[in-house]
């Protein structure tokens, strides 16, 4: 196939000059050949490699197309979900105020009553105070005038005089009340 | 150059030479020449990527597999895309004609190989299969209504017989230029690399520069290799439309 062997070659196929592809005595062979090749070639490209690539793709298209499927749904459920968390997060929120609310009332309730209580208690304690202050205050003046009428006496007596107890009586009470 | 080269012969064409793969007879229709060979070698290849390509069946497919439904899902498309969903059923045929060009072309492109798609004979019988399947599947689809497509139907009425010889001259010259289109690439690359070479064998150090080139055309020719099977599949895929689609003029 050289260069080199033109010489012989030419000497060979002298009736050959020329084209190859023009000599026209070659052309029952090749195109026999030819046909013989593409038969061959159609028979394992039709009867095994294309039917398997046809299945393999047709495989491979429904596994695609199921997997899309699949993630749709997931996608779908996903969404759901979401949506029902943000509802029972709404539901929750609101049961949390009412829930808030009830106990703002409740603690209301306990301190109005523990404020009434209290009250009473104190106004109690006052009044009884209030007695207890009269009653020391009674007790005071009452012993006052008493100290003053034996203070009094015994002044009298000491003075040399005479302890008049009705006299003085009215001068510790006039006294007193001055 | 030639001059510069003395007795420098460059036969780009003897690359192309059929000759009988065993002994030195003579040529007859069924004698296993190196053409049969790399037909052989291609189909071998082929069944090989095909078939170690689709036996895995993964769900995630490895590389090899991922050749196989890498070419598979792009002649569909490109059936389903062009023809229509009438053509879809030309599928396999597509498939064929597109795994037998590609390869052929790339395995011609190994040093010494030998490229049948760079022969006219072979390229002329896959257009003319197309051609003859378009015609009758036209026919057939159609019946005499396929020769509406002749019959400019948006043209003045003027212009219409004249459109009509226009276009059934287009129809017939298709296979012609259908053919001619891919073994003339394949042959014309092959003829370049060879006439470099040719060069690149007695310039001495200058030869750096034929050598360069051929490393050049060499990757271009790997892209027409994949471009020019390309280019024969879509044109089938249009003119399959003509006979399976709706009027499209």
């Amino acid at each position: 196939m050289s260069t080199t062997e033109t010489v012989a070659g030419a000497a060979g196929e002298a009736s050959q000059k020329g084209m190859p592809q023009l000599n026209f005595a070659t052309w029952p062979n090749q195109v026999f050949w030819l046909l013989v090749a593409l038969v061959i070639i159609y028979i394992v490209l039709t009867k095994i490699a294309m039917p398997r690539i046809a299945s393999v793709l047709a495989e491979r298209e429904g596994r695609i197309s199921g997997d899309l499927a699949a993630a749709e749904e997931l996608k779908s459920k996903a969404k759901a979900a979401e949506k029902a968390y943000n509802l029972a997060l709404e539901q929750a929120r609101v049961e949390a105020g009412k829930i808030i609310l009830a106990t703002k009332a409740e603690i209301q309730k306990d301190l109005n009553a523990a404020m009434a209580d209290a009250d009473a208690q104190i106004s109690a304690k006052a009044a009884e105070s209030e007695k207890r202050i009269a009653e020391i205050r009674a007790g005071a003046v009452q012993a006052v005038s008493e100290v003053a009428r034996e203070t009094a006496g015994a002044l009298v007596v000491a003075l040399g005089g005479t302890a008049d107890d009705a006299a003085i009586e009215a001068a510790v009470a006039a006294r007193l009340k001055g | 150059m030639a001059d510069e080269a003395g007795g420098l012969v460059i036969d780009p064409m003897h690359q192309f030479q059929i000759h009988p793969l065993f002994g030195e007879g003579p040529l007859t229709w069924y004698t296993p020449t190196n053409q049969t060979l790399w037909l052989g070698i291609t189909v071998v290849v082929i069944s090989i990527l095909m078939l170690i390509g689709s036996a895995p069946r993964k769900v995630i497919p490895g590389r090899t597999q991922s050749i196989t439904e890498l070419l598979y899902t792009f002649i569909h498309d490109m059936v389903e895309e062009v023809t229509g969903h009438e053509g879809a059923k030309f599928f396999p045929y597509l498939m064929v004609l597109f795994t037998f060009i590609v390869t052929s072309n790339l395995l011609g492109l190994i040093p010494g190989s030998f490229a049948p798609t760079s022969h006219i004979a072979v390229t002329a019988v896959l257009a003319l299969m197309v051609f003859l399947t378009v015609t009758l599947v036209g026919f057939y689809k159609k019946g005499i209504g396929f020769l509406g497509m002749f019959w400019v139907s948006s043209a003045p009425l003027v212009l219409r017989p004249i459109l009509a010889l226009i276009e059934l001259i287009s129809y017939f010259v298709r296979p012609l230029s259908h053919s001619i289109r891919l073994g003339g690439n394949i042959m014309a690359g092959h003829a370049v690399m060879k006439v470099f070479a040719g060069f690149a064998g007695v310039m001495g150090l200058a030869s750096i520069v034929p050598i360069a080139a051929i490393a050049a055309i060499y990757g271009l020719e790997l892209l027409v290799a994949v471009v020019q099977a390309y280019v024969f599949t879509i044109l089938t895929c249009v003119y399959l439309r003509d006979a399976v689609g709706e009027a499209h003029h």
